[in-house]
């Protein structure tokens, strides 16, 4: 499932990594940047998660191809829910 | 005598690994089976916890100043401590997953150990928070009653809409509710795991449930991860 040679070193990296994140996005809730408020903050959101999925749940260099597969469909299927049903509501003000 | 225990007398009489099922034709098939089928689970969770982040996105575009202003009462210093306890605590949980897999005891029941502790620190923190919302009326029902804080620069506020302010803290509490059950469930497994790791039942060919049990816990931290910004972050601004 995952290599056994990833050293310890590599995760507390990470771990910092994320540490480091998350200050960037508290401070930068504090600043007035208008609409890239919520784009920054979920695209850092966004980072972080990525960050875990691939080294934390070893997805990245998984032996087995299909987790791969449930996991680009897990998001596809979330990414169908959130953006056809928002983009209904986003549009109903056009009419 | 139970099922397991006769399965692994069976496998122990036929000579191979006690640990690999008779349905596995090898334990590399049966880990990746197993780490499978909690990936599986994991994607009907994120559909599960998808729908909530749906509701939430179209509230927040429905009534965003009433949405801002509620969001605004939250304590962003406990959030962001929380995200740092939950994260530390996604980091003992792969050097646990690590130190299994190198037929480390000690320090796998030391993490293990460590994850629980830093578990129940977040579900103590995420008390304090619920502990002053209920002191300040903003849980919902017949006391609800919220007053938006001033905003220096803001001299005129549109007036907020009660009813609004009420959703936005529903959809708080079942938001963060639901991922602290999840956490309360994390924390059971990982007490097992933790009996388990005591007993000296995980060896360097079978350790699956330490990895699958913390492919669980990082995707409660992932859910934690989106939560903090949309509920804590992005609404400073008006």
């Amino acid at each position: 499932m995952s290599e056994h040679g990833t050293s310890i070193g590599f995760y507390v990296m990470i771990f910092l990594i994320l540490l480091v994140l998350t200050g960037v996005t508290v401070s930068a809730a504090f600043i007035n940047l208008g609409p890239l408020n919520p784009i920054l903050a979920l695209g850092i959101a966004t980072t972080k998660a990525l960050l875990v999925v691939l080294f934390f749940m070893h997805v990245k260099g998984a032996s087995e191809k299909l987790v791969k597969l449930v996991v680009l469909s897990a998001v596809f299927f979330l990414l169908i829910l959130l953006g056809l049903t928002l983009s209904d509501y986003a549009t109903r003000l056009w009419s | 005598m139970s099922d397991s225990q006769t399965t692994a007398v069976q496998a122990a009489a036929h000579g191979h690994d006690p640990a690999l099922l008779h349905h596995f034709a090898e334990p590399q098939q049966q880990r990746d089976a197993a780490s499978l089928g909690m990936w599986w689970f994991l994607a009907t969770e994120v559909m599960f916890f998808g729908g909530l982040f749906c509701a939430y996105l179209i509230y927040r575009l429905q009534h965003f100043n009433d949405f801002a202003a509620a969001s605004q009462s939250l304590s962003i210093k406990l959030g962001a401590i929380n995200t740092a306890v939950l994260i530390g605590s996604s980091l003992t949980v792969v050097l646990a997953v690590n130190a299994a897999q190198r037929a480390k005891r000690n320090l796998l029941v030391a993490y293990l150990l460590l994850t629980l502790v830093l578990g129940s620190t977040f579900l103590g923190i995420k008390a304090v928070e619920y502990t002053d919302k209920f002191k300040e009326h903003h849980v919902p029902g017949p006391t609800f009653h919220f007053v938006p804080e001033r905003m220096e620069g803001h001299p005129e506020q549109p007036p907020i809409d009660q009813r609004h302010a009420e959703m936005f803290f529903s959809l708080y509490f079942v938001m963060t509710g639901l991922h602290a059950l999840h956490m309360i469930v994390g924390i059971g497994i990982f007490v097992w795991l933790l009996v388990m790791a005591w007993k000296g039942r995980f060896t360097p060919s079978y350790n699956t449930p330490v990895e699958i049990g913390g492919l669980y816990w990082h995707f409660v931290d992932v859910v934690w991860i989106y939560l903090f910004p949309l509920l804590y972050l992005i609404s400073r601004h008006r």
